[in-house]
């Protein structure tokens, strides 16, 4: 037998929502408290039927929404204004209208749940798949189509016989005596549960280690550590010579490297003109490239004066004739192409720059052969300047 | 003709016992799975096999492998995100607005659109996540403490949206829960097999009918309701935040939110509709589910289609009203650019063909609906496609124009996110009751007192 012999409490079937108002009525007006309806559906006009109080549930959801309400706010406030202000976006630290969709959905979150919670705990007891009337023929016809009523026996007026009499009287079908069910034991020292849990054991440790310690580095959980790019130098797998740089395409000309179209004669051509005008700023720059890349060799005044010790012939002077009476674009040609041992500076030294160090030869020149018109100027200059 | 409206034409057809409304709705669920069962879920299986391998392969190769690419950052994902998260929008409003309206005939559909409301939720989840391009760290979404001391950005729209999906989902589902205990309850007394019984009474959690506990219960479906219909309010108002909140022209606009929350009552009503059709007639509930029930969802249908095609036309308006060039650029673009086809398509569905439910008889007749639904629910997805494409794929900077074409994976994800929501839904109706047994039973015939006057 799975029950006790002490009462529980003695329950009654009816047929009709009508009869069972009827009965809750009568039974609750006889002054019987610990009395319960059990129905397929809440049937309209019962609580009023049993005198019971409106459900207090509300309270729960308001504490908690409004909880859910302020927590959201004020963490935003901490989180964005506090702990670590940013501005995003323009927005203000505390940006009020940014936070009200977070706000508003905590806060239904945090209602709902607790709602649905507190009631299933707080107010059901719930789960309780072991009370007394689980399992009875009772409960099985009333989750069906039948109405019943149950008074129980912790109930101070309880008393079977009068019970069963009432109920009759109120044109009740079934009369059943509800039984305590024996307690269920749960032994925990069994072989049989101690493996369980050592199996669960072994198992959570297992895949906890497999998760961390190596799915977590196959693909494609692998942090992108593997990635499909070439790096510099790598071999490619797409190009047939298994370069993975490329040639640029044949003909192709780099930014500020316009090919010089004569390379190797001896004398330049009489289209080679100097394009910049010896300002101030040009000349600054000739001679700033002048003194990195000319003066190691022809000195930083031109007079051929290197600062090798012998370790390169030394150049001839540019104050000579000949060079003073070389055009502009003889000495643009010599620095680019070369001349004699003197390498071509095209790659170090870019066109602005070569047309900038030819201004500045020139000046290098002029200053050695200055005429009688330029001493003037330099007297009024200094006059002036200490005025 | 006269009508007397007062009287309501009765919820439940054909004079229905509530054992027999029980028998009916549990016996889906007591039979063995037929030749129908396994061709479905034949189908759909593909379908999500389908949208598996294509997720695998994303995962293995990146993003890369979809359409998306500059101009057109939001392709497919943000697209089919929208239209499912719209999907489930009829579910809530079915189960809450609708209970709060009192309106008895929602109960024989409420279950199954809660149903869907979740399963249309998780298919929309999975597009962020995957388009993030690492689902596995999508915990980062989440403000948790962390040894950066950096928090998410919650003035972000992107993270009101994570807020706003999960809240729902999660609502949704204790909703849907709490509705399903006392069937678990009922469903736990008819069975026959133990470990039905045992699964049963664990998701029963005990409940015994005590109307002590339907006091509370009653209270508490009010409260969830209540919370419930303001929550699938912001929700897609959220998520049009997207766009709205953003400067892209066509996407700047104040109407989104109402525009876009009439969009997703939609569109889930249509899929509701879809589904229901071939649900009522497999399982015979045409007593449970009636053409009343449909006349009602035709019509919701009819009027939330002429609200959004208000919002074409205003979108037009504003254009024009507002003379802001970039604005009128978009539009005009959009009607008739290099996506024409595609908003004639949205336009044609979703305003012209859901007219025909003026007449009464389009409305009960089962061909039709089923036709205008399916096509209201293509509409609705181009709808989507339109307000996301079209507006990147001409942007501020002429040089960077492009046209987006969805790839193979692209459009294998779209069908696996078919496939799994109908999985999900085939599975649901062959392992949870698809109609409230309880609520039912509380509105069919002769199932209320009748000495009880007032009106509730």
């Amino acid at each position: 037998m799975n029950r006790t012999d002490k009462i529980f409490g003695i329950a009654a079937l009816f047929d009709t929502p009508d009869a069972i108002i009827n009965a809750a009525e009568k039974v609750t007006a006889a002054g019987y408290k610990k009395i319960d309806v059990n129905t397929p559906y809440p049937v309209h006009g019962m609580n009023k039927a049993m005198k019971l109080k409106p459900s207090k549930l509300g309270f729960i959801t308001l504490f908690f929404g409004l909880s859910g309400a302020a927590f959201a706010m004020l963490f935003m406030f901490w989180a964005m204004s506090l702990e670590y202000p940013m501005i995003i976006g323009g927005k203000p630290f505390f940006s009020l209208p940014a936070f009200i969709p977070i706000t508003f959905e905590v806060t239904v979150l945090l209602a709902t749940l607790s709602t649905v919670i507190g009631m299933l705990t707080f107010f059901f007891n719930y789960p309780n798949n072991n009370h007394p009337l689980n399992g009875t023929a009772y409960i099985k016809a009333v989750a069906v189509d039948k109405f019943g009523i149950c008074i129980e026996a912790s109930d101070n007026k309880f008393d079977k016989d009068v019970i069963e009499q009432l109920l009759h009287h109120l044109g009740a079908n079934e009369i059943e005596t509800i039984y305590y069910p024996k307690d269920e034991v749960y032994p925990i020292f069994q072989p049989k549960y101690l493996m369980f849990l050592a199996a669960t054991a072994i198992a959570t440790s297992l895949v906890t280690y497999f998760v961390l310690n190596k799915l977590m580095f196959m693909d494609p959980f692998n942090w992108m550590m593997v990635q499909d790019k070439l790096i510099p130098q790598e071999k490619s797998e797409v190009f047939e010579d298994g370069f993975g740089m490329r040639k640029p395409v044949e003909g192709t000309v780099a930014r500020g490297f316009i090919p010089y179209p004569f390379m190797g004669e001896p004398t330049p051509a009489d289209v080679l003109s100097n394009p910049f005008l010896p300002t101030r700023e040009n000349i600054e720059l000739g001679k700033k490239k002048y003194l990195i890349y000319c003066s190691p060799c022809h000195g930083n005044y031109a007079e051929g004066d290197s600062r090798l010790r012998g370790q390169f012939p030394n150049p001839p002077t540019l104050h000579s004739v000949r060079s003073r009476e070389m055009s502009d674009g003889m000495l643009y040609h010599i620095i680019t192409n070369g001349q004699n041992i003197m390498p071509s500076y095209a790659s170090q030294v870019t066109r602005e720059e070569r047309w900038a160090i030819v201004n500045y030869i020139r000046v290098l020149q002029r200053a050695k052969f200055a005429r009688e018109s330029d001493l003037q100027e330099i007297k009024k200059e200094s006059a002036a300047n200490v005025e | 003709m006269k009508i007397d409206y007062k009287i309501e034409p009765p919820v439940v057809e054909g004079r229905l016992s509530l054992s027999q409304i029980e028998e009916l709705v549990a016996k889906p669920l007591e039979t063995r799975p037929d030749k129908k069962f396994f061709i479905a879920i034949g189908i759909s299986g593909t379908a999500l096999l389908i949208g598996i391998i294509c997720v695998a392969i994303t995962l293995h190769y990146g993003i890369g492998m979809w359409g998306n690419n500059q101009p057109v950052g939001w392709g497919f994902g943000i697209v089919n995100f929208v239209f499912w998260v719209g999907i489930g929008h009829a579910g809530t409003l079915i189960s809450a607005i609708l209970f709060l309206l009192r309106q008895k005939w929602r109960t024989g559909i409420a279950r199954f659109a809660e149903a869907m409301t979740i399963f249309a939720v998780i298919c929309a989840g999975l597009f962020p996540i995957l388009h993030t391009g690492r689902p596995w760290l999508g915990g980062y979404l989440f403000p948790y403490p962390n040894q950066h001391g950096l928090w998410i950005n919650f003035t972000s729209p992107l993270i009101w949206d994570v807020f706003a999906v999960s809240t729902y989902f999660t609502v949704s589902l204790v909703f849907w829960y709490i509705g399903l205990i006392p069937d678990f309850a009922s469903l736990r007394e008819r069975t026959a097999s133990k470990v039905k019984k045992i699964i049963y009474s664990i998701f029963s959690l005990g409940w015994r009918h005590s109307n002590r506990n339907w006091l509370h219960y009653e209270k508490a479906y009010l409260l969830l309701a209540g919370f419930a219909t303001p929550l699938v309010l912001s929700v897609h108002t959220i998520v049009s935040f997207d766009f709205a909140v953003s400067i892209m022209p066509g996407w700047h606009t104040t109407i989104f939110p109402p525009y876009f929350v009439a969009g997703a009552i939609f569109s889930g009503f249509a899929m509701v509709v879809t589904v229901l059709i071939f649900v009522r007639k497999i399982f015979n509930l045409e007593h449970i589910i009636t053409l009343n029930h449909f006349d009602k969802m035709n019509k919701v249908i009819m009027a939330t289609g002429m609200m959004v095609g208000y919002a074409y036309a205003m979108e037009f308006f504003i254009a024009w009203y507002s003379g802001n060039p970039f604005e009128q650029f978009v539009i005009i673009n959009r009607a008739f650019g290099p996506y024409a086809w595609a908003y004639w398509i949205m336009v044609t569905c979703n305003v012209v063909f859901p007219q025909l439910f003026w007449i009464k008889k389009f409305r009960r007749s089962i061909p039709v609906m089923l036709a205008i639904a399916i096509l209201v629910n293509v509409g609705m997805w181009f709808e989507r496609f339109v307000i996301t494409v079209t507006s990147l794929h001409r942007d501020y900077l002429p040089s960077s124009w492009g046209y987006f074409t969805p790839t193979l994976y692209d459009i294998g994800i779209l069908v696996g996110s078919f496939g799994l929501f109908f999985t999900l839904v085939i599975l649901f109706t062959k392992t949870l009751p698809v109609v409230s047994i309880s609520e039912v039973k509380a509105v069919a015939g002769g199932a209320q007192p009748s000495h009880h006057g007032g009106n509730h």
